[in-house]
Protein backbone atom coordinates (compact mmCIF):
# COMPACT_ATOMS: atom_id res chain seq x y z
CA UNK A 1 0.00 0.00 0.00
CA UNK A 2 2.68 2.41 0.98
CA UNK A 3 3.95 3.57 -2.37
CA UNK A 4 2.08 1.04 -4.46
CA UNK A 5 -1.26 2.75 -4.62
CA UNK A 6 0.26 5.98 -5.81
CA UNK A 7 0.29 4.40 -9.20
CA UNK A 8 -3.48 4.03 -9.16
CA UNK A 9 -4.00 5.99 -12.34
CA UNK A 10 -0.92 4.62 -14.03
CA UNK A 11 -1.80 1.02 -13.42
CA UNK A 12 -3.67 0.46 -16.58
CA UNK A 13 -3.46 -2.94 -18.14
CA UNK A 14 -0.35 -2.70 -20.24
CA UNK A 15 0.64 -6.31 -20.22
CA UNK A 16 2.95 -7.42 -22.93
CA UNK A 17 4.70 -10.70 -23.19
CA UNK A 18 8.20 -9.96 -24.44
CA UNK A 19 8.04 -13.21 -26.21
CA UNK A 20 5.95 -16.30 -25.88
CA UNK A 21 7.12 -17.92 -22.66
CA UNK A 22 7.68 -21.62 -22.67
CA UNK A 23 4.48 -23.25 -21.41
CA UNK A 24 6.43 -25.35 -18.91
CA UNK A 25 8.02 -22.30 -17.25
CA UNK A 26 4.77 -20.38 -17.39
CA UNK A 27 2.59 -23.04 -15.79
CA UNK A 28 5.22 -23.98 -13.20
CA UNK A 29 5.44 -20.38 -12.03
CA UNK A 30 1.65 -20.00 -12.03
CA UNK A 31 1.37 -23.21 -9.99
CA UNK A 32 3.96 -22.00 -7.46
CA UNK A 33 2.15 -18.66 -7.09
CA UNK A 34 -1.26 -20.29 -6.69
CA UNK A 35 -0.10 -22.94 -4.19
CA UNK A 36 1.62 -20.26 -2.11
CA UNK A 37 -1.45 -18.00 -2.11
CA UNK A 38 -3.68 -20.94 -1.26
CA UNK A 39 -1.57 -21.99 1.71
CA UNK A 40 -1.19 -18.53 3.13
CA UNK A 41 -4.42 -16.77 2.14
CA UNK A 42 -7.19 -18.88 0.62
CA UNK A 43 -7.07 -21.75 3.09
CA UNK A 44 -7.30 -19.47 6.16
CA UNK A 45 -10.20 -17.56 4.58
CA UNK A 46 -12.02 -20.79 3.74
CA UNK A 47 -11.43 -22.11 7.24
CA UNK A 48 -13.16 -19.05 8.72
CA UNK A 49 -16.32 -19.82 6.75
CA UNK A 50 -16.27 -23.52 7.58
CA UNK A 51 -15.47 -23.07 11.27
CA UNK A 52 -18.13 -20.38 11.58
CA UNK A 53 -20.78 -22.85 10.47
CA UNK A 54 -19.22 -25.92 12.12
CA UNK A 55 -21.78 -26.01 14.91
CA UNK A 56 -24.71 -25.18 12.71
CA UNK A 57 -26.51 -22.08 11.57
CA UNK A 58 -28.09 -21.65 15.00
CA UNK A 59 -24.77 -21.13 16.76
CA UNK A 60 -23.70 -18.79 13.97
CA UNK A 61 -26.77 -16.57 14.23
CA UNK A 62 -26.81 -16.51 18.00
CA UNK A 63 -23.09 -15.65 18.03
CA UNK A 64 -23.61 -12.57 15.91
CA UNK A 65 -26.92 -11.48 17.46
CA UNK A 66 -25.81 -12.00 21.05
CA UNK A 67 -26.12 -8.68 22.96
CA UNK A 68 -22.39 -8.57 23.71
CA UNK A 69 -21.60 -9.19 20.04
CA UNK A 70 -24.12 -6.55 18.98
CA UNK A 71 -22.46 -4.15 21.35
CA UNK A 72 -19.05 -4.92 19.84
CA UNK A 73 -20.43 -4.38 16.34
CA UNK A 74 -21.97 -1.05 17.38
CA UNK A 75 -18.71 0.11 18.96
CA UNK A 76 -16.73 -0.90 15.87
CA UNK A 77 -19.09 1.11 13.67
CA UNK A 78 -18.93 4.09 16.04
CA UNK A 79 -15.14 4.08 16.10
CA UNK A 80 -15.00 3.94 12.29
CA UNK A 81 -17.63 6.69 12.04
CA UNK A 82 -15.45 9.03 14.09
CA UNK A 83 -11.95 8.15 12.89
CA UNK A 84 -12.83 8.06 9.18
CA UNK A 85 -14.00 11.71 8.86
CA UNK A 86 -11.01 12.75 10.99
CA UNK A 87 -8.55 11.10 8.58
CA UNK A 88 -10.40 12.51 5.58
CA UNK A 89 -10.34 16.08 6.91
CA UNK A 90 -6.65 15.84 7.74
CA UNK A 91 -5.87 14.20 4.40
CA UNK A 92 -7.68 16.90 2.41
CA UNK A 93 -5.99 19.72 4.34
CA UNK A 94 -2.50 18.24 4.33
CA UNK A 95 -2.58 17.28 0.65
CA UNK A 96 -3.76 20.78 -0.34
CA UNK A 97 -1.07 22.54 1.69
CA UNK A 98 1.70 20.18 0.58
CA UNK A 99 0.96 19.90 -3.13
CA UNK A 100 -0.21 23.42 -3.99
CA UNK A 101 2.37 25.51 -2.13
CA UNK A 102 6.11 25.77 -1.67
CA UNK A 103 7.50 25.80 1.83
CA UNK A 104 10.63 24.65 3.60
CA UNK A 105 10.54 21.30 5.36
CA UNK A 106 7.97 19.79 3.02
CA UNK A 107 9.80 16.48 2.70
CA UNK A 108 10.11 16.24 6.48
CA UNK A 109 6.37 16.81 6.84
CA UNK A 110 5.61 14.04 4.32
CA UNK A 111 7.89 11.70 6.25
CA UNK A 112 6.20 12.59 9.54
CA UNK A 113 2.78 11.88 8.06
CA UNK A 114 4.01 8.38 7.20
CA UNK A 115 5.19 7.73 10.77
CA UNK A 116 2.16 5.84 12.08
CA UNK A 117 2.54 3.32 9.21
CA UNK A 118 5.91 2.23 10.50
CA UNK A 119 4.99 2.10 14.17
CA UNK A 120 3.91 -1.17 15.73
CA UNK A 121 0.18 -1.14 16.56
CA UNK A 122 1.02 -1.94 20.17
CA UNK A 123 3.19 1.18 20.41
CA UNK A 124 0.40 3.20 18.75
CA UNK A 125 -1.89 2.17 21.58
CA UNK A 126 0.62 2.44 24.40
CA UNK A 127 1.46 6.10 23.76
CA UNK A 128 -2.08 6.98 24.83
CA UNK A 129 -1.74 4.82 27.95
CA UNK A 130 1.44 6.75 28.82
CA UNK A 131 -0.49 10.01 28.39
CA UNK A 132 -3.92 9.30 29.81
CA UNK A 133 -3.99 6.20 32.03
CA UNK A 134 -5.88 6.97 35.25
CA UNK A 135 -2.94 6.42 37.57
CA UNK A 136 0.07 8.34 38.91
CA UNK A 137 2.43 6.84 36.36
CA UNK A 138 0.97 8.45 33.24
CA UNK A 139 1.76 12.02 32.21
CA UNK A 140 -1.76 13.41 32.58
CA UNK A 141 -2.75 10.78 35.15
CA UNK A 142 -3.18 13.19 38.04
CA UNK A 143 -5.45 15.44 36.06
CA UNK A 144 -7.45 12.49 34.67
CA UNK A 145 -7.91 11.02 38.16
CA UNK A 146 -9.32 14.27 39.51
CA UNK A 147 -11.80 14.53 36.66
CA UNK A 148 -14.61 12.24 35.62
CA UNK A 149 -13.12 11.76 32.18
CA UNK A 150 -11.74 8.32 31.40
CA UNK A 151 -9.72 7.83 28.23
CA UNK A 152 -7.93 4.54 28.81
CA UNK A 153 -10.11 1.45 29.28
CA UNK A 154 -12.89 3.57 27.78
CA UNK A 155 -14.25 4.50 24.37
CA UNK A 156 -12.23 7.75 23.88
CA UNK A 157 -8.96 5.80 24.06
CA UNK A 158 -10.20 3.32 21.47
CA UNK A 159 -11.16 6.19 19.18
CA UNK A 160 -7.78 7.93 19.69
CA UNK A 161 -5.80 4.74 19.00
CA UNK A 162 -7.80 4.11 15.84
CA UNK A 163 -7.36 7.72 14.71
CA UNK A 164 -3.62 7.29 15.22
CA UNK A 165 -3.29 4.16 13.08
CA UNK A 166 -5.58 5.48 10.32
CA UNK A 167 -3.98 8.95 10.36
CA UNK A 168 -1.83 8.64 7.17
CA UNK A 169 -4.27 6.78 4.89
CA UNK A 170 -5.97 9.64 3.02
CA UNK A 171 -3.03 12.07 2.96
CA UNK A 172 -0.68 9.30 1.82
CA UNK A 173 -2.90 8.51 -1.17
CA UNK A 174 -3.74 12.08 -2.18
CA UNK A 175 -0.28 13.68 -1.98
CA UNK A 176 1.37 11.79 -4.87
CA UNK A 177 -1.84 11.97 -6.88
CA UNK A 178 -2.16 15.75 -6.53
CA UNK A 179 1.58 16.24 -7.02
CA UNK A 180 1.25 14.51 -10.38
CA UNK A 181 -1.70 16.69 -11.33
CA UNK A 182 0.04 19.98 -10.55
CA UNK A 183 -1.81 23.19 -9.81
CA UNK A 184 -2.41 24.70 -13.26
CA UNK A 185 -6.13 23.95 -13.28
CA UNK A 186 -6.72 25.51 -9.87
CA UNK A 187 -4.61 28.55 -10.76
CA UNK A 188 -6.60 29.01 -13.96
CA UNK A 189 -9.87 28.80 -12.04
CA UNK A 190 -8.72 31.29 -9.40
CA UNK A 191 -7.32 33.77 -11.92
CA UNK A 192 -10.64 33.63 -13.74
CA UNK A 193 -12.22 34.79 -10.50
CA UNK A 194 -13.43 31.53 -8.94
CA UNK A 195 -13.75 31.48 -5.19
CA UNK A 196 -11.29 29.28 -3.27
CA UNK A 197 -13.85 26.81 -1.97
CA UNK A 198 -15.68 26.54 -5.26
CA UNK A 199 -12.35 25.96 -7.01
CA UNK A 200 -11.70 23.12 -4.60
CA UNK A 201 -15.15 21.59 -4.98
CA UNK A 202 -15.39 21.98 -8.75
CA UNK A 203 -11.80 21.57 -9.94
CA UNK A 204 -9.74 19.72 -7.33
CA UNK A 205 -12.27 17.31 -5.91
CA UNK A 206 -13.40 15.87 -9.28
CA UNK A 207 -9.74 15.23 -10.10
CA UNK A 208 -9.03 13.34 -6.91
CA UNK A 209 -12.36 11.66 -6.25
CA UNK A 210 -11.28 8.10 -7.12
CA UNK A 211 -8.06 8.38 -5.17
CA UNK A 212 -9.98 9.77 -2.21
CA UNK A 213 -12.58 7.02 -2.38
CA UNK A 214 -9.85 4.41 -2.66
CA UNK A 215 -8.15 5.72 0.46
CA UNK A 216 -11.43 5.93 2.38
CA UNK A 217 -12.26 2.30 1.58
CA UNK A 218 -8.90 1.03 2.87
CA UNK A 219 -8.97 3.41 5.81
CA UNK A 220 -12.37 2.09 6.84
CA UNK A 221 -11.14 -1.51 6.73
CA UNK A 222 -8.23 -0.61 8.98
CA UNK A 223 -10.47 1.35 11.37
CA UNK A 224 -12.90 -1.54 11.72
CA UNK A 225 -10.24 -4.22 11.94
CA UNK A 226 -7.59 -2.62 14.13
CA UNK A 227 -6.56 -4.97 16.90
CA UNK A 228 -3.15 -4.26 18.45
CA UNK A 229 -3.54 -0.56 19.18
CA UNK A 230 -7.10 -0.92 20.40
CA UNK A 231 -6.20 -3.95 22.49
CA UNK A 232 -3.75 -1.90 24.57
CA UNK A 233 -6.22 0.84 25.47
CA UNK A 234 -9.47 -1.12 25.67
CA UNK A 235 -9.24 -3.00 28.95
CA UNK A 236 -11.55 -5.61 27.37
CA UNK A 237 -14.66 -4.65 29.32
CA UNK A 238 -17.39 -6.89 27.95
CA UNK A 239 -20.26 -4.99 26.40
CA UNK A 240 -18.47 -1.66 26.90
CA UNK A 241 -15.01 -1.42 25.38
CA UNK A 242 -14.82 -4.47 23.11
CA UNK A 243 -14.69 -3.89 19.40
CA UNK A 244 -15.34 -6.80 17.03
CA UNK A 245 -11.68 -7.91 16.80
CA UNK A 246 -11.38 -7.82 20.60
CA UNK A 247 -14.63 -9.75 20.99
CA UNK A 248 -13.21 -12.39 18.63
CA UNK A 249 -10.10 -12.68 20.80
CA UNK A 250 -12.14 -13.21 23.95
CA UNK A 251 -14.39 -15.82 22.35
CA UNK A 252 -11.41 -17.65 20.86
CA UNK A 253 -9.45 -17.71 24.12
CA UNK A 254 -12.62 -18.88 25.87
CA UNK A 255 -12.77 -21.91 23.53
CA UNK A 256 -15.98 -20.64 21.94
CA UNK A 257 -14.39 -21.35 18.60
CA UNK A 258 -17.51 -21.44 16.42
CA UNK A 259 -18.75 -18.15 17.89
CA UNK A 260 -15.32 -16.54 17.41
CA UNK A 261 -15.27 -17.59 13.76
CA UNK A 262 -18.87 -16.42 13.30
CA UNK A 263 -17.90 -12.87 14.27
CA UNK A 264 -14.69 -13.27 12.27
CA UNK A 265 -16.79 -14.23 9.23
CA UNK A 266 -18.49 -10.83 9.41
CA UNK A 267 -15.09 -9.14 9.28
CA UNK A 268 -13.99 -11.39 6.39
CA UNK A 269 -17.11 -10.24 4.52
CA UNK A 270 -16.09 -6.66 5.30
CA UNK A 271 -12.58 -7.35 3.98
CA UNK A 272 -13.82 -9.03 0.80
CA UNK A 273 -16.29 -6.19 0.25
CA UNK A 274 -13.41 -3.77 0.72
CA UNK A 275 -11.33 -5.52 -1.93
CA UNK A 276 -14.23 -5.63 -4.39
CA UNK A 277 -14.98 -1.93 -3.87
CA UNK A 278 -11.28 -1.13 -4.18
CA UNK A 279 -10.97 -3.07 -7.45
CA UNK A 280 -14.01 -1.23 -8.80
CA UNK A 281 -12.51 2.15 -7.90
CA UNK A 282 -9.19 1.19 -9.51
CA UNK A 283 -11.03 0.16 -12.65
CA UNK A 284 -12.98 3.42 -12.77
CA UNK A 285 -9.86 5.48 -12.12
CA UNK A 286 -8.01 3.68 -14.93
CA UNK A 287 -10.97 4.22 -17.25
CA UNK A 288 -11.17 7.93 -16.42
CA UNK A 289 -7.41 8.28 -16.89
CA UNK A 290 -7.57 6.70 -20.33
CA UNK A 291 -10.25 9.15 -21.53
CA UNK A 292 -8.48 12.29 -22.72
CA UNK A 293 -10.00 15.37 -21.19
CA UNK B 1 16.85 39.66 -24.82
CA UNK B 2 19.70 37.46 -23.72
CA UNK B 3 20.03 39.40 -20.50
CA UNK B 4 16.39 38.85 -19.75
CA UNK B 5 16.75 35.14 -20.38
CA UNK B 6 19.67 34.94 -18.01
CA UNK B 7 17.79 36.67 -15.24
CA UNK B 8 16.82 34.18 -12.54
CA UNK B 9 13.15 33.39 -12.72
CA UNK B 10 11.57 35.34 -9.86
CA UNK B 11 10.37 32.87 -7.28
CA UNK B 12 6.87 33.64 -6.28
CA UNK B 13 6.83 33.56 -2.54
CA UNK B 14 3.06 33.56 -2.52
CA UNK B 15 0.91 31.30 -4.60
CA UNK B 16 -2.27 32.79 -6.03
CA UNK B 17 -4.14 29.82 -4.58
CA UNK B 18 -5.90 30.44 -1.27
CA UNK B 19 -6.10 28.39 1.90
CA UNK B 20 -2.47 27.74 2.75
CA UNK B 21 -2.66 29.13 6.27
CA UNK B 22 -5.86 27.32 7.15
CA UNK B 23 -4.97 23.90 5.73
CA UNK B 24 -1.38 24.00 6.89
CA UNK B 25 -2.34 25.21 10.34
CA UNK B 26 -4.96 22.54 10.76
CA UNK B 27 -2.65 19.78 9.46
CA UNK B 28 0.19 20.75 11.77
CA UNK B 29 -2.07 21.16 14.81
CA UNK B 30 -3.84 17.86 14.22
CA UNK B 31 -0.61 15.98 13.59
CA UNK B 32 1.07 17.49 16.63
CA UNK B 33 -1.77 16.57 18.97
CA UNK B 34 -2.51 13.11 17.59
CA UNK B 35 0.95 11.84 16.62
CA UNK B 36 3.83 14.00 17.85
CA UNK B 37 2.61 14.68 21.40
CA UNK B 38 1.94 10.97 22.07
CA UNK B 39 5.35 10.03 20.64
CA UNK B 40 6.93 12.68 22.86
CA UNK B 41 5.18 11.00 25.80
CA UNK B 42 6.93 7.79 24.80
CA UNK B 43 10.32 9.48 24.82
CA UNK B 44 9.58 11.26 28.13
CA UNK B 45 8.53 8.02 29.80
CA UNK B 46 11.59 6.17 28.58
CA UNK B 47 13.73 9.08 29.79
CA UNK B 48 12.59 8.39 33.36
CA UNK B 49 15.16 5.62 33.27
CA UNK B 50 18.81 6.45 33.75
CA UNK B 51 21.08 5.42 30.92
CA UNK B 52 22.35 2.26 32.70
CA UNK B 53 18.76 1.33 33.61
CA UNK B 54 17.69 1.87 30.01
CA UNK B 55 20.55 -0.32 28.82
CA UNK B 56 19.65 -3.00 31.38
CA UNK B 57 16.07 -3.14 30.08
CA UNK B 58 17.24 -3.44 26.47
CA UNK B 59 19.82 -6.11 27.21
CA UNK B 60 17.67 -8.13 29.60
CA UNK B 61 17.65 -11.73 28.29
CA UNK B 62 13.87 -11.64 27.88
CA UNK B 63 14.04 -8.38 25.88
CA UNK B 64 16.88 -9.66 23.73
CA UNK B 65 15.01 -12.88 23.03
CA UNK B 66 11.91 -10.88 22.04
CA UNK B 67 13.92 -8.57 19.76
CA UNK B 68 15.68 -11.55 18.21
CA UNK B 69 12.35 -13.24 17.52
CA UNK B 70 10.62 -10.14 16.10
CA UNK B 71 13.58 -8.98 14.02
CA UNK B 72 14.85 -12.42 12.99
CA UNK B 73 11.36 -13.69 12.20
CA UNK B 74 10.63 -10.53 10.19
CA UNK B 75 13.86 -11.02 8.23
CA UNK B 76 12.97 -14.60 7.29
CA UNK B 77 9.34 -13.69 6.52
CA UNK B 78 10.42 -10.75 4.34
CA UNK B 79 12.98 -12.89 2.55
CA UNK B 80 10.49 -15.68 1.77
CA UNK B 81 7.88 -13.11 0.74
CA UNK B 82 10.37 -11.46 -1.57
CA UNK B 83 11.03 -14.75 -3.36
CA UNK B 84 7.36 -15.69 -3.67
CA UNK B 85 6.35 -12.06 -4.19
CA UNK B 86 8.59 -11.78 -7.25
CA UNK B 87 7.02 -14.96 -8.66
CA UNK B 88 3.47 -13.74 -7.95
CA UNK B 89 4.10 -10.27 -9.40
CA UNK B 90 5.75 -11.84 -12.45
CA UNK B 91 2.88 -14.27 -13.00
CA UNK B 92 0.31 -11.48 -12.61
CA UNK B 93 1.99 -9.08 -15.03
CA UNK B 94 3.43 -11.42 -17.65
CA UNK B 95 0.96 -14.24 -18.06
CA UNK B 96 -2.68 -14.52 -18.85
CA UNK B 97 -4.56 -17.38 -17.27
CA UNK B 98 -8.14 -17.95 -16.17
CA UNK B 99 -8.83 -16.24 -12.85
CA UNK B 100 -5.86 -13.88 -13.06
CA UNK B 101 -7.93 -10.85 -12.07
CA UNK B 102 -9.32 -12.66 -9.05
CA UNK B 103 -5.84 -13.71 -7.94
CA UNK B 104 -4.70 -10.13 -8.46
CA UNK B 105 -7.46 -8.82 -6.19
CA UNK B 106 -6.81 -11.58 -3.65
CA UNK B 107 -3.27 -10.35 -3.07
CA UNK B 108 -4.74 -7.24 -1.41
CA UNK B 109 -6.79 -9.18 1.14
CA UNK B 110 -4.20 -8.78 3.93
CA UNK B 111 -4.56 -4.98 3.63
CA UNK B 112 -8.25 -5.29 4.50
CA UNK B 113 -8.35 -8.39 6.68
CA UNK B 114 -8.29 -7.63 10.42
CA UNK B 115 -5.17 -9.14 11.97
CA UNK B 116 -7.14 -10.91 14.71
CA UNK B 117 -9.12 -12.75 12.03
CA UNK B 118 -5.92 -13.69 10.22
CA UNK B 119 -4.52 -14.91 13.54
CA UNK B 120 -7.34 -17.26 14.50
CA UNK B 121 -7.71 -18.48 10.90
CA UNK B 122 -4.01 -19.35 10.63
CA UNK B 123 -4.21 -21.08 13.99
CA UNK B 124 -7.13 -23.19 12.78
CA UNK B 125 -5.10 -24.15 9.72
CA UNK B 126 -1.64 -24.71 11.18
CA UNK B 127 -2.23 -25.79 14.81
CA UNK B 128 -1.31 -29.46 15.44
CA UNK B 129 -5.02 -30.29 15.41
CA UNK B 130 -5.68 -28.01 12.44
CA UNK B 131 -6.42 -28.58 8.78
CA UNK B 132 -2.82 -28.61 7.61
CA UNK B 133 -1.22 -28.81 11.03
CA UNK B 134 -2.42 -32.38 11.54
CA UNK B 135 -0.88 -33.89 8.38
CA UNK B 136 2.24 -31.79 8.99
CA UNK B 137 2.45 -33.03 12.58
CA UNK B 138 2.34 -36.63 11.38
CA UNK B 139 5.37 -35.75 9.27
CA UNK B 140 7.04 -34.42 12.39
CA UNK B 141 6.67 -30.76 11.38
CA UNK B 142 5.20 -28.33 13.87
CA UNK B 143 3.87 -25.21 12.16
CA UNK B 144 2.20 -23.40 15.06
CA UNK B 145 3.03 -22.36 18.63
CA UNK B 146 6.67 -21.97 17.57
CA UNK B 147 8.70 -19.59 15.43
CA UNK B 148 7.44 -21.26 12.22
CA UNK B 149 3.90 -20.18 13.04
CA UNK B 150 5.07 -16.66 13.84
CA UNK B 151 6.84 -16.43 10.49
CA UNK B 152 3.75 -17.73 8.64
CA UNK B 153 1.65 -14.99 10.28
CA UNK B 154 4.24 -12.34 9.39
CA UNK B 155 4.23 -13.57 5.79
CA UNK B 156 0.46 -13.32 5.54
CA UNK B 157 0.28 -9.71 6.71
CA UNK B 158 3.25 -8.44 4.71
CA UNK B 159 2.88 -10.26 1.37
CA UNK B 160 1.02 -7.47 -0.50
CA UNK B 161 3.75 -4.94 0.28
CA UNK B 162 6.19 -6.93 -1.84
CA UNK B 163 3.83 -7.77 -4.69
CA UNK B 164 2.34 -4.27 -4.96
CA UNK B 165 5.76 -2.62 -4.97
CA UNK B 166 7.00 -4.87 -7.77
CA UNK B 167 3.93 -4.92 -9.99
CA UNK B 168 4.01 -1.37 -11.36
CA UNK B 169 7.75 -1.64 -12.05
CA UNK B 170 7.26 -4.91 -13.94
CA UNK B 171 4.37 -3.38 -15.89
CA UNK B 172 6.51 -0.41 -16.93
CA UNK B 173 9.48 -2.59 -17.76
CA UNK B 174 10.31 -2.18 -21.42
CA UNK B 175 9.97 -5.57 -23.15
CA UNK B 176 12.26 -4.30 -25.91
CA UNK B 177 15.19 -4.76 -23.56
CA UNK B 178 14.35 -8.42 -23.21
CA UNK B 179 13.77 -8.69 -26.96
CA UNK B 180 17.12 -7.09 -27.64
CA UNK B 181 18.84 -9.54 -25.31
CA UNK B 182 16.91 -12.35 -26.96
CA UNK B 183 17.99 -11.23 -30.43
CA UNK B 184 21.56 -11.07 -29.26
CA UNK B 185 21.29 -14.72 -28.29
CA UNK B 186 20.93 -14.55 -24.52
CA UNK B 187 19.24 -17.51 -22.91
CA UNK B 188 16.01 -17.21 -20.96
CA UNK B 189 17.66 -17.62 -17.56
CA UNK B 190 20.47 -15.29 -18.50
CA UNK B 191 17.94 -12.66 -19.63
CA UNK B 192 16.11 -12.87 -16.31
CA UNK B 193 19.21 -12.61 -14.15
CA UNK B 194 21.15 -10.11 -16.24
CA UNK B 195 18.44 -7.89 -17.75
CA UNK B 196 15.24 -8.14 -15.73
CA UNK B 197 16.54 -8.67 -12.20
CA UNK B 198 18.94 -5.70 -12.15
CA UNK B 199 16.09 -3.42 -13.27
CA UNK B 200 13.87 -4.83 -10.54
CA UNK B 201 16.45 -4.68 -7.75
CA UNK B 202 15.44 -1.30 -6.25
CA UNK B 203 11.77 -2.32 -6.17
CA UNK B 204 12.67 -5.72 -4.70
CA UNK B 205 14.68 -4.06 -1.94
CA UNK B 206 11.89 -1.58 -1.25
CA UNK B 207 9.33 -4.37 -1.07
CA UNK B 208 11.61 -6.36 1.20
CA UNK B 209 12.11 -3.39 3.53
CA UNK B 210 8.36 -2.63 3.65
CA UNK B 211 7.53 -6.25 4.43
CA UNK B 212 10.27 -6.33 7.06
CA UNK B 213 9.02 -3.13 8.73
CA UNK B 214 5.45 -4.43 8.80
CA UNK B 215 6.49 -7.81 10.24
CA UNK B 216 8.69 -6.36 12.98
CA UNK B 217 5.78 -4.58 14.64
CA UNK B 218 3.12 -7.19 13.90
CA UNK B 219 1.07 -8.25 16.88
CA UNK B 220 -2.56 -9.22 16.18
CA UNK B 221 -2.05 -12.15 13.85
CA UNK B 222 0.90 -13.56 15.81
CA UNK B 223 -0.36 -13.81 19.37
CA UNK B 224 -2.91 -16.47 18.40
CA UNK B 225 -0.56 -18.75 16.49
CA UNK B 226 2.30 -18.29 18.96
CA UNK B 227 2.51 -20.02 22.34
CA UNK B 228 3.75 -16.65 23.72
CA UNK B 229 6.33 -18.22 26.04
CA UNK B 230 8.66 -15.60 27.56
CA UNK B 231 12.16 -15.92 26.15
CA UNK B 232 11.01 -18.42 23.52
CA UNK B 233 8.00 -17.41 21.46
CA UNK B 234 7.29 -13.99 22.91
CA UNK B 235 7.49 -11.24 20.28
CA UNK B 236 8.67 -7.73 21.21
CA UNK B 237 5.24 -6.04 20.94
CA UNK B 238 3.81 -8.66 23.31
CA UNK B 239 6.58 -8.03 25.82
CA UNK B 240 5.74 -4.32 25.67
CA UNK B 241 2.13 -5.23 26.36
CA UNK B 242 3.14 -7.37 29.37
CA UNK B 243 5.25 -4.55 30.82
CA UNK B 244 2.34 -2.13 30.39
CA UNK B 245 -0.03 -4.52 32.14
CA UNK B 246 2.43 -4.70 35.04
CA UNK B 247 2.39 -0.85 35.10
CA UNK B 248 6.12 -0.83 34.36
CA UNK B 249 5.69 2.07 31.93
CA UNK B 250 9.38 3.12 31.69
CA UNK B 251 10.48 -0.43 30.76
CA UNK B 252 7.64 -0.72 28.22
CA UNK B 253 8.64 2.64 26.74
CA UNK B 254 12.32 1.66 26.62
CA UNK B 255 11.55 -1.57 24.73
CA UNK B 256 9.30 0.39 22.39
CA UNK B 257 12.02 2.98 21.75
CA UNK B 258 14.42 0.17 20.81
CA UNK B 259 11.88 -1.32 18.42
CA UNK B 260 11.08 2.11 16.96
CA UNK B 261 14.75 2.82 16.37
CA UNK B 262 14.93 -0.26 14.13
CA UNK B 263 11.71 0.81 12.35
CA UNK B 264 12.94 4.36 11.77
CA UNK B 265 16.24 3.23 10.34
CA UNK B 266 14.15 1.08 8.00
CA UNK B 267 11.92 4.02 7.11
CA UNK B 268 15.01 5.99 6.16
CA UNK B 269 16.27 3.14 4.01
CA UNK B 270 12.83 2.77 2.38
CA UNK B 271 12.78 6.48 1.50
CA UNK B 272 16.23 6.27 -0.04
CA UNK B 273 15.27 3.13 -1.95
CA UNK B 274 12.10 4.72 -3.25
CA UNK B 275 14.04 7.70 -4.51
CA UNK B 276 16.40 5.25 -6.19
CA UNK B 277 13.45 3.30 -7.65
CA UNK B 278 11.98 6.49 -9.08
CA UNK B 279 15.31 7.49 -10.57
CA UNK B 280 15.96 4.16 -12.21
CA UNK B 281 12.35 4.05 -13.46
CA UNK B 282 12.73 7.44 -15.11
CA UNK B 283 15.89 6.43 -16.94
Amino acid sequence: MAGGTANLAIRTASRTGARAASPLVKWTLIAVALVFLTLILLLPLGVVAIEALSEGLGVFTSAITDPVARNAIALTLLVAAISLPASILFGLCASWAITKFRFPGKQLLITLIDLPFSISPVIAGMVFVLLFAANDRSLFGGWIQSSNLRVIFAVPGIVLATMFVTFPFVARELIPLMQAQGKDEEEAAVSLGAHGLSTYLRVTLPNIKWGLLYAVILCNARAMGEFGAVSVVSGHIEGKTNTMPLHIEILFNDYQTAAAFAVAALLVLMAVGTIIAKSYVEWRAARDASIPR
Amino acid sequence: MLDAALQPVPRKSRSILPGFGLTMGYSLAYMSLLVLLPLAALALTAAKLSLPEFWDVLTHPRTLAAYRLSIGGALIAALLNTIFGVIIAWVLTRYTFPGRRIVDALVDIPFALPTAVAGIALTAVYAPTGWLGKPLASLGIQAAYNSTGIIIAMMLVSLPFVVRTLQPVLEEFDPELEEAADTLGAGRISIFFRVVLPALTPAILTGFALAFAKSIGEYGSIIFISSNMPGKTEIAPLLIMKRLEAFNYPAAAAIAVGLLAVSFILLLIINLLQAWTRRSASL
